[in-house]
C-alpha cells in the first residue's frame, strides 16, 4: 500500500514543515473521502439503512400506515402458526436441495463439453449461456405455453409418444408436477451462468496431470473421477454456495410459472415475504420472514465454508 | 475410443486417416444439447409470427406458412409498448453510468489511497454482498414511499445504482494494477483526480465491460423491484408491462411471443456485442450483481 503523506522533509523550518504536513493530511484525507462518498451515501442510505431497519421491523407490528407498535416476540411466535410460512419453509428447502446438484451437474456437463477441441466452440457456449440473460418474463411465458397441460407442446410429444391422456402431467397445474416444472425452467435457465465458471476452472487444471494420466493408461473415466473433479474442489464449493444463495431467493419464476399455487405447493419465503408485505401490510411480520431467510441463508454458507475446509484438511 | 482406419495415401500428408468416435459423439452430443437451450427460444420466434389459433397447431410447425409480420406492428399500438421500452433505456442507462462512475470513483480510494475507517468502510460493503435484497426490500419501499419516490423511475435507479457489487469488482481490478503506476504520476504533481481518470480508468476496461454488461443485463431484466415499485402504466418498465400485457390479452399468443422477442433483443445486442468480456468477467469473479 502506498503511503503518500510521508514524503522526506527537507531543509525547512520544522514548524511549517509539521503545518503543511498537517495540511496535506486533511488533505489527503477528503481527497479519499470525496472519492467514496458518492457510492457510500448512496449504499448507506438506500442499503445500510434499510437492513438495519429490516431487523428492528421483525419485532413491530406496522401496517405501513398507523403507528408502528412494539411487538416483541409476537411475529416470530407467529412464523410456527402460519402454515403458509411453514409450507414456503419447506419448498424453499426443496427447491433448493434440487435445483443446486441438478444445475451443478448439468453445468459441469456442458462445460466438459464445451471445453473440446471442437467447430464453433465459442458459438455454442454462447448458446448454452443466453438463457442466463434473457429476460425472464419472456421465457417464462414460452415455458407457460410449451408445458401447457392440455395444448402445450410437450404434452403433445408426450401423447404421441404413446403417453395415456390420463397419465399426462399436469406441469404448472399439477400439485405434483408444479415444483418439478420451477425446478426444470431453473436449471434450465442457470446452468449456462454455471457453466462459465466451471469454464474458468477447467482451464486452471495442469495439462501435465493429464498426459501423466494418459501415460499409465487411465481411462477417461478415471481422469474425471480422479483429476477433473479434485482439481475443481474449490470451483464446485464456489458454484454451490453461489447457487445455494440463489436458490434461496427464487421469487421471479414462481411469480411467472406458478404463482405459489396449486395450493401452497410452490409457495416460497420470498414469495411469502411479498405476500405478507405487499398484499396483507403485515410489514412487521414480513419482516420476521425475511429474517429466517437471512439466518437460512448464512447458516448454509457458514457449513458449506465448514465441510470444504474439512475436505481440505483431509486431502492434506 | 478411436478406431484406426485405413492408411491414408501418403500424397495427403497425412500419416493415418481416423474416424474419431469421441468426437463424433461429442458433437452429436453438443448439437443436442445446444438444440436444448434454443428450442424454447426458436418456438417464441415462430410463434410470434402466427395467429393466435395456430400457435398450438401440433405438429409444430416452426417455420410458419404465412408469416404474420403484423404482429410485431400491433403490439406496438396495443400496448404503450414505446413507452416502457423508452422507460426502460432510461432506467438502464442512467443505473449504468451512476453504477460505473460512483463505484470506480470509490474502488478507487479503497484500493489505491490510505484513510482511517478504510477497512472498516470496506467491510460494510463485504458484509452486503451475501445479504439478500429480499430481506431488507420492504424497509426500503416504505423509507422510498416516505421520500415520495413510488411510481416513479428515481427509486430504482437509487435501489440498483449503488451497489457493494460494483465497488468489489472494480477494488479487485484496481488492486491489480501496480501502485508504482500511481506513485510515478504523483511524483509528475498529477492530482489523484488525474490519476483516476487519466491512468485508472484507461487501464481498467476489461473491469468496466464487465460491470457495464451485469448492470444493463440485471437492471433490463429486473422485475420484482420495478412489481413493488411500479403500479402506474406511464412509468411501467418492459417487463412488467409485459405482464400487464400477458394479463389484458391472455389468448392473444401471437401478440405475447411478438412481445417477449422484442424485449429480448436488447439484451442480446448488448451481449453479443459484449459477451467476451462478459465471460472474462464472470471468469475472473465469479460474482453477480
Amino acid at each position: 500500500m502506498t503511503e503518500t503523506t510521508t514524503q522526506p522533509a527537507t531543509a525547512q523550518p520544522p514548524t511549517r514543515v509539521a503545518v503543511s504536513r498537517r495540511w496535506r493530511k486533511i488533505g489527503n484525507l477528503l481527497t479519499a473521502y470525496s472519492f467514496i462518498a458518492p457510492n457510500f451515501i448512496g449504499f448507506a442510505v438506500f442499503t445500510l439503512g434499510p437492513i438495519v431497519f429490516a431487523f428492528l421491523l421483525a419485532f413491530m407490528h406496522w401496517d405501513g400506515n398507523n403507528p408502528i407498535e412494539w411487538a416483541g416476540l409476537d411475529n416470530f411466535f407467529k412464523l410456527f402458526r402460519d402454515r403458509v410460512f411453514i409450507a414456503s419453509f419447506w419448498n424453499t428447502i426443496i427447491y433448493t436441495g434440487a435445483t443446486v446438484p441438478l444445475t451443478l451437474v448439468c453445468a459441469l456437463g456442458l462445460a466438459i463439453l464445451l471445453n473440446q477441441q471442437i467447430f464453433a466452440r465459442n458459438f455454442f457456449r454462447t448458446i448454452a449461456f443466453f438463457p442466463y440473460v434473457a429476460s425472464l418474463i419472456a421465457v417464462a411465458v414460452v415455458w407457460n405455453m410449451l408445458f401447457h397441460p392440455e395444448f402445450g407442446p410437450v404434452n403433445m410429444v408426450l401423447y404421441t409418444l404413446g403417453v395415456d391422456p390420463k397419465d399426462l402431467p399436469r406441469w404448472a397445474a399439477g400439485k405434483d408436477w408444479a415444483m418439478i416444472t420451477v425446478i426444470m425452467f431453473s436449471v434450465w435457465k442457470n446452468m449456462g451462468y454455471f457453466m462459465v465458471i466451471y469454464l474458468a476452472g477447467l482451464q486452471g487444471i495442469s495439462a501435465e496431470l493429464y498426459e501423466a494420466a494418459d501415460i499409465d493408461g487411465a481411462t477417461a473415466w478415471q481422469k474425471f473421477w480422479r483429476i477433473t473433479l479434485p482439481q475443481l474442489g474449490p470451483t464446485t464449493f464456489f458454484v454451490s454456495v453461489m447457487l445455494t444463495i440463489t436458490s434461496f431467493k427464487v421469487f421471479d419464476q414462481v411469480f411467472m410459472i406458478t404463482q405459489g399455487g396449486p395450493g401452497t405447493s410452490t409457495m416460497v419465503l420470498v414469495y411469502h415475504i411479498y405476500n405478507e408485505a405487499f398484499v396483507s401490510w403485515d410489514l412487521g411480520y414480513s419482516s420476521m420472514v425475511a429474517l429466517v431467510l437471512f439466518f437460512l441463508v448464512l447458516g448454509i454458507t457458514l457449513i458449506q465454508f465448514r465441510l470444504t475446509r474439512e475436505n481440505e484438511e483431509n486431502l492434506a | 475410443m478411436s478406431i484406426d482406419a485405413m492408411p491414408a495415401p501418403a500424397a495427403l500428408k497425412r500419416p493415418r486417416r481416423r474416424v474419431n468416435w469421441g468426437l463424433i459423439t461429442t458433437y452429436v452430443i453438443v448439437i443436442l444439447v445446444t438444440l436444448t437451450m434454443l428450442a424454447p427460444f426458436i418456438w417464441m420466434i415462430s410463434a410470434s409470427l402466427k395467429l393466435d389459433r395456430d400457435v398450438f397447431a401440433f405438429p409444430i410447425q416452426w417455420i410458419p406458412e404465412n408469416p404474420r409480420w403484423e404482429n410485431f406492428v400491433e403490439i406496438w399500438t396495443k400496448i404503450p409498448l414505446g413507452l416502457f421500452v423508452m422507460n426502460t433505456f432510461q432506467l438502464t442507462i442512467i443505473v449504468t453510468i451512476l453504477q460505473l462512475l460512483t463505484s470506480s470513483f470509490a474502488a478507487y480510494a479503497f484500493a489505491k489511497l490510505r484513510f482511517p475507517y478504510r477497512n472498516a468502510l470496506f467491510l460494510a460493503y463485504i458484509a452486503t454482498i451475501a445479504m439478500p435484497w429480499q430481506v431488507y426490500m420492504v424497509p426500503q419501499f416504505v423509507m422510498m414511499r416516505g421520500f415520495g419516490l413510488t411510481n416513479t423511475l428515481t427509486a430504482l435507479v437509487c435501489l440498483q445504482a449503488f451497489t457493494a457489487f460494483g465497488v468489489f469488482l472494480m477494488r479487485q481490478f484496481y488492486m491489480s494494477i501496480p501502485d508504482e503506476l500511481c506513485e510515478a504520476a504523483r511524483i509528475d504533481g498529477m492530482s489523484e483526480y488525474g490519476i483516476w481518470w487519466r491512468i485508472m480508468l484507461p487501464l481498467s476496461m476489461p473491469a468496466i465491460s464487465t460491470l457495464t454488461i451485469f448492470t444493463f443485463v440485471t437492471t433490463w431484466n429486473d422485475f420484482l423491484g420495478p412489481l413493488i415499485y411500479l403500479t402506474k402504466t406511464e412509468v411501467k418498465t418492459i417487463q412488467i408491462g409485459i405482464r400487464m400485457f400477458i394479463s389484458q390479452y391472455t389468448q392473444e399468443y401471437g401478440l405475447i411471443m411478438a412481445a417477449s422477442v422484442v424485449s429480448l433483443i436488447p439484451v442480446l445486442i448488448v451481449f453479443l456485442a459484449l459477451q467476451r468480456f462478459f465471460v472474462e468477467g464472470i471468469a475472473s469473479t465469479g460474482l453477480k450483481g
